[in-house]
C-alpha cells in the first residue's frame, strides 16, 4: 500500500472534475484521480452544445433560460441553484472561448448559437437561439479545451487509477482509497478535500448511450459509506438514440430543423407538443415515440423504432454542423442521411439524481448537514438544477458551472483547515477484503451474464414507461442477481492490467444503484418528468413535489443482499415560479 | 482454441432475431509478462450480427472465453480514442468498424511502437509526452476582452479538421518513422500543434514552430501517408504536417 497526500484530491477527469482542477490546482496542491485517461471521459460524446443567454443572435436573458430549466424539470428543480445555474452560464461559456474552445462562429466572429429542446423565448412563446456550439462535438471541444488547459498549468494526474473507497472520519472527509490497474497495489490518498466527478450510472440499462465505464462508481461508494441519495428515480431517455445501439444523435440534429416521423411519415410531434413540436423536453418527446409505437405507428418490420429525418436540409448544413451524427449513421447503419431517414429510439442516457449537494458543491449527509471536506459535482451531484428532467446542454453547463464551484469551494476549505483529518486505522481494509474475495470467489457466476440480465431488466421494467408491476419484478430481478453476485470470481489471476476484476467491482456499484433507482420510482406515486408511473399517469404536487432521499443501512459490503434502503424526503426550493401545469 | 456454437446470454449486440448468427475468428496477440515472457497467437470463434462492432466480438471472448483478455475501451462509439488497435495489419478503432467489413478471420494485435503493457494495452506515455511538448493550449499575448476573442467563421475553418482529434494514437502507431526512432514526436503532436498554429487567437506559433523544428520534430516526416489512412476521425494529418512545415520554411525564409 501506498500512502500519498494533498489538500485536495478530485475523483474523475472528465468536465467536471477537470474544471474543478484549473480552479483547485492552482490554489493548492491538488491531485486528479481517473480510472481512465483524461481525454477518455464520456463529456467528449456529449455533441450538441451548452446554453447561456449570450443573446448574440437573437433577444434573450438568463431569466427565461432559468424558468426553462425549471420548467423543464418539472417543477422538481431547486430554483436558487437553477437561477445560479443560468446567470454563471454567461461567464461559463466565455471562459472556455478564452481557454482556447473553437465555438462555432456567426458572421460578425461572435459565437454562433442554434436551438435546442425546451429552451425558450418569454417563458415558452417559441424556440431560442441559446446553445453555443462546436458542430456537434461541442463535449468533445470542452474535454480538449480543459484537458489543454490542465496541461498548461500542471494539473496532476494518476490515470487508470480506480477509485474503490471513500474515507470518512468522525463524518468528515479524509480521504479515497484507489487501485492502480497497471499494477494492482492499492493507494490510499489522504485530502483535506475530497471532490467527486465520477459521472453517471448509465449502464444499469442495456440500451444506453453511456460508456462502458458509466458505472457509477462514485455514487455507489459514497452510498455504502452511508451518504444519502437524491432523486435517483429521475433518469433520462434521450429520444435520439440509434435503433438498437442507442448510441447518441444530438438534440441539435431537430434544433437544426430535423423532424421525427413514424410509418405514416406524420410529423407527430406536432400533436404532442403543438407550439415547440421536435424541440419538446427529453422525457415527453421519449414518451411520444413510445406511445407511437404502442399504437402501431412504429416503423420497420416490428414496427419498433421511429424516424429521425433529416433529408429535407442542404448537404451543407448537415456537413458543418452535424458531421459526426451524420458519419456515425453510415458508419454503424449504412445509411445515408442526405437521402434516407435514421431509426432512433430512445436511450438511457443521464442520471438527474445523484449525491446531493448545497450550490457550493458540498455534499449533504441529510437534508441540511454538510459533510465536511467533501464536493461532489457533473452528473455524479444533485443540486438539483436539473429535477426530474433534465433540458439538453444543461450537462455542459452543469460540470462548467458547479466544477469550478467545486474546485473553488474545495481549495479554500483546504487552505482554511490547518490539519488533515486522521486516517482509520486500516484505511484499505473494505477494498483489500472487496478484491480478495472477488479474486477467491467460487466463480460460479459470471460477472458478465449478471451485468447482461439486469440491463435486461431494467430496459423492460424501469425506463420511460413503468408501473408498480414491472418496478416490483425489476425489484426481484435485482434481489436475485445481487445473491448470485456473491459467488462472481475472477478467473484473471494477475496484477497487472486486471479489467476483468475491475468490472467485476463496477458491476457491484450498478446493482446497488439500480436497486435505490427502483426503490426511489416505487416509492413515488406519480408521473414527473422523467419519472413516468402508468398507473399514476398525473403529477401530484401535494404528495410530491419533493425530492427522494434514500439512505442505505446495513453491512459495508457490495451489492450486499442484507443491505436496506430507506426513503425520507426533501423540500424543492422555489423562489419564484409556483408549478404550472407543463404545457409545450 | 476455443469453439463457441451459440450466443450465451451475456453476450453483447441486439439478440438475434432472424437465422443462426454466423461466427468469424478472431486471432488475438496475447502477451501477459506476469505469466509469460512471450506474446502468443490466440484463435477465438465468434459468433455475430450485422451490425456488431469489432469491440463487441472482443468484449464477447473477454466475458465469454477469457477475462483476463486486456484492452481499453470506454466510449464505444469512436470518439473517446480508448480503443485503437492493428485491425488485419493496419490502425482502426474497434469500436468504429463492423465485425462483417473485416473478413472470416481477423487479426488483432496491440497499436505498433509503444511498449506493450498486457494483451492490447501499450504504455501511452510516450504519446501523451509528445503531446505536452508542443505546448497544446492557446497562448495569447493581448488583453483579455470582455466578451469573447472575435474569429471569424474563415479564421475558425482555417484549423477546424485538427481540432477533431481525441489522441487516440492510431495515426503516431502506424508512423514508419516513428517505429525506428521513438524520440520523433509523431504525427498527433504535429496535429496538436498545428490546431493551435493556424488558431487566429493564438499568439504561440513561435515557440510550437521552434519546438517542431527541432531534430525529433517535423522534418523526420517522409510522407507516407499512413496516418492519413489511421486516422478515425477524417483528419488530413499529412495535410496538416505538411502545412507545419511550409510555415516554418516560410518564417525562416
Amino acid at each position: 500500500m501506498q500512502l500519498h497526500r494533498y489538500d485536495v484530491v478530485i475523483v474523475g477527469a472528465g468536465g467536471a472534475g477537470m474544471r474543478a482542477a484549473l480552479e483547485a490546482g492552482q490554489r493548492c496542491r491538488t491531485a486528479v484521480l481517473t480510472k481512465l485517461y483524461p481525454t477518455r471521459s464520456h463529456t467528449g460524446a456529449a455533441q450538441g452544445g451548452m446554453c447561456a443567454a449570450l443573446a448574440n443572435v437573437e433577444e434573450d436573458n438568463w431569466e427565461w433560460h432559468t424558468f426553462d430549466t425549471i420548467k423543464g424539470g418539472d417543477y422538481l428543480v431547486d430554483q436558487d441553484a437553477a437561477e445560479i445555474m443560468a446567470k454563471e452560464a454567461i461567464d461559463a461559456v466565455l471562459d472556455l472561448e478564452k481557454m482556447g474552445l473553437p465555438f462555432n462562429r456567426t458572421p460578425e466572429g461572435r459565437i454562433d448559437q442554434r436551438r435546442f429542446g425546451g429552451h425558450t423565448r418569454d417563458h415558452g412563446k417559441a424556440p431560442v437561439r441559446r446553445s453555443c456550439y462546436a458542430a456537434d462535438r461541442t463535449g468533445h471541444m470542452i474535454l480538449q479545451t480543459l484537458y489543454q488547459q490542465c496541461v498548461r498549468h500542471d494539473i496532476e494526474f494518476y490515470n487508470e487509477f480506480y477509485v474503490l473507497d471513500l474515507l470518512l472520519q468522525d463524518g468528515a472527509a479524509a480521504g479515497v482509497v484507489a487501485y492502480e490497474l497497471k499494477t494492482g497495489e492499492i493507494h490510499v490518498f489522504q485530502a483535506k478535500s475530497v471532490v467527486f466527478a465520477t459521472g453517471g450510472f448509465g449502464k444499469v440499462f442495456k440500451v444506453t448511450s453511456n460508456a462502458h465505464t458509466l458505472t457509477g462508481d462514485g455514487m455507489g461508494l459514497a452510498f455504502r459509506r452511508g451518504i444519502p441519495l437524491e432523486d435517483m428515480e429521475f433518469f433520462q431517455f434521450h429520444p435520439t438514440g440509434i435503433w438498437k445501439m442507442g448510441i447518441l444523435l444530438t438534440e441539435g440534429a431537430r434544433g437544426e430543423g430535423g423532424i421525427l416521423r413514424n410509418r405514416d411519415g406524420e410529423r407527430f410531434m406536432e400533436r404532442y407538443a403543438p407550439t415547440i413540436k421536435d424541440l419538446a423536453p427529453r422525457d415527453m418527446v421519449a414518451r411520444a415515440i413510445y406511445t407511437e409505437i404502442r399504437a402501431g405507428r412504429g416503423c420497420g418490420p416490428d414496427a419498433d423504432h421511429v424516424y429521425l429525418d433529416l433529408t429535407h436540409l442542404p448537404p451543407e448544413q448537415l456537413d458543418a454542423k452535424l458531421p459526426d451524427i451524420t458519419e456515425f449513421a453510415r458508419t454503424y447503419l449504412g445509411i445515408e442521411p442526405y437521402d434516407d431517414p435514421i431509426p432512433i429510439q430512445p436511450t438511457a442516457h443521464y442520471a438527474m439524481g445523484g449525491i446531493p449537494t448545497t450550490i457550493d458543491a458540498q455534499v449533504l449527509a441529510d437534508n441540511d448537514t454538510v459533510v465536511p471536506g467533501l464536493y461532489a459535482a457533473g452528473e455524479v451531484a444533485c443540486v438539483s438544477v436539473h429535477g426530474a428532467n433534465r433540458l439538453g446542454t444543461n450537462s455542459l453547463l452543469d460540470i462548467n458551472v458547479f466544477g469550478r464551484r467545486a474546485g473553488i469551494a474545495a481549495a479554500e476549505y483546504a487552505g482554511a483547515t490547518p490539519h488533515h483529518v486522521d486516517l482509520p486505522t486500516n484505511p484499505a481494509s473494505f477494498v483489500d477484503d472487496m478484491l480478495g474475495r472477488l479474486r477467491a470467489g467460487a466463480g460460479t457466476e459470471n460477472a458478465a451474464a449478471i451485468r447482461a440480465e439486469l440491463q435486461e431488466s431494467m430496459d423492460v421494467n424501469a425506463s420511460v414507461y413503468r408501473t408498480e408491476a414491472t418496478l416490483k419484478q425489476a425489484l426481484s430481478d435485482i434481489a436475485a442477481l445481487k445473491i448470485r453476485y456473491q459467488q462472481v470470481g475472477v478467473s484473471d489471476r494477475g496484477r497487472r492490467y486486471n479489467t476483468e476484476l475491475l468490472e467485476a467491482v463496477e458491476l457491484g456499484f450498478l446493482l446497488d444503484l439500480a436497486e435505490v433507482l427502483v426503490v426511489g420510482a416505487l416509492a413515488r406515486n406519480e408521473s414527473r418528468g422523467g419519472h413516468s408511473r402508468e398507473d399514476y399517469p398525473n403529477r401530484d404536487d401535494v404528495n410530491f413535489l419533493r425530492h427522494t432521499m434514500a439512505y442505505r443501512s446495513g453491512p459495508l459490503a457490495a451489492a450486499s443482499p442484507e443491505a436496506d434502503i430507506r426513503l425520507d424526503y426533501k423540500p424543492v426550493v422555489v423562489t419564484r415560479y409556483e408549478p404550472m401545469e407543463r404545457k409545450y | 482454441m476455443t469453439v463457441v456454437d451459440s450466443r450465451p446470454a451475456a453476450a453483447p449486440g441486439p439478440a438475434a432475431t432472424g437465422p443462426a448468427p454466423v461466427t468469424v475468428t478472431l486471432k488475438i496477440r496475447r502477451f501477459d509478462p506476469e505469466f509469460a515472457a512471450e506474446a502468443r497467437w490466440e484463435s477465438y470463434q465468434v459468433p455475430f450480427d450485422p451490425s456488431d462492432r469489432l469491440l463487441d466480438a472482443i468484449m464477447w471472448v473477454k466475458w465469454n472465453v477469457d477475462g483476463s483478455l486486456a484492452l481499453r475501451r470506454s466510449c464505444a462509439h469512436g470518439v473517446c480514442g480508448s480503443d485503437a488497435m492493428r485491425v488485419n495489419g493496419v490502425n482502426r478503432l474497434a469500436c468504429k468498424v463492423l465485425v462483417k467489413d473485416l473478413g472470416p478471420e481477423i487479426t488483432i494485435e496491440p497499436i505498433k511502437g509503444l511498449p506493450v503493457e498486457k494483451d492490447l494495452i501499450v504504455d501511452m506515455e510516450p504519446f501523451f509526452d509528445a503531446f505536452r511538448a508542443v505546448k497544446p493550449y492557446l497562448i495569447t499575448d493581448d488583453h483579455e476582452p470582455t466578451r469573447e476573442r472575435l474569429q471569424s467563421p474563415e479564421d475558425r475553418a482555417r484549423f477546424d479538421d485538427t481540432t477533431k482529434c481525441i489522441m487516440c494514437a492510431a495515426c503516431t502507431t502506424s508512423c514508419p518513422v516513428f517505429w525506428n526512432d521513438g524520440d520523433y514526436f509523431g504525427p498527433q503532436a504535429i496535429v496538436a500543434a498545428h490546431r493551435f498554429i493556424f488558431d487566429s487567437r493564438d499568439a504561440g506559433a513561435d515557440e510550437r514552430l521552434e519546438i517542431l523544428n527541432e531534430r525529433e520534430g517535423v522534418w523526420r516526416c517522409r510522407t507516407t501517408f499512413n496516418c492519413t489512412d489511421a486516422c478515425p476521425r477524417g483528419i488530413q494529418v499529412t495535410k496538416a504536417i505538411q502545412e507545419v512545415k511550409r510555415a516554418l520554411l516560410f518564417r525562416r525564409l
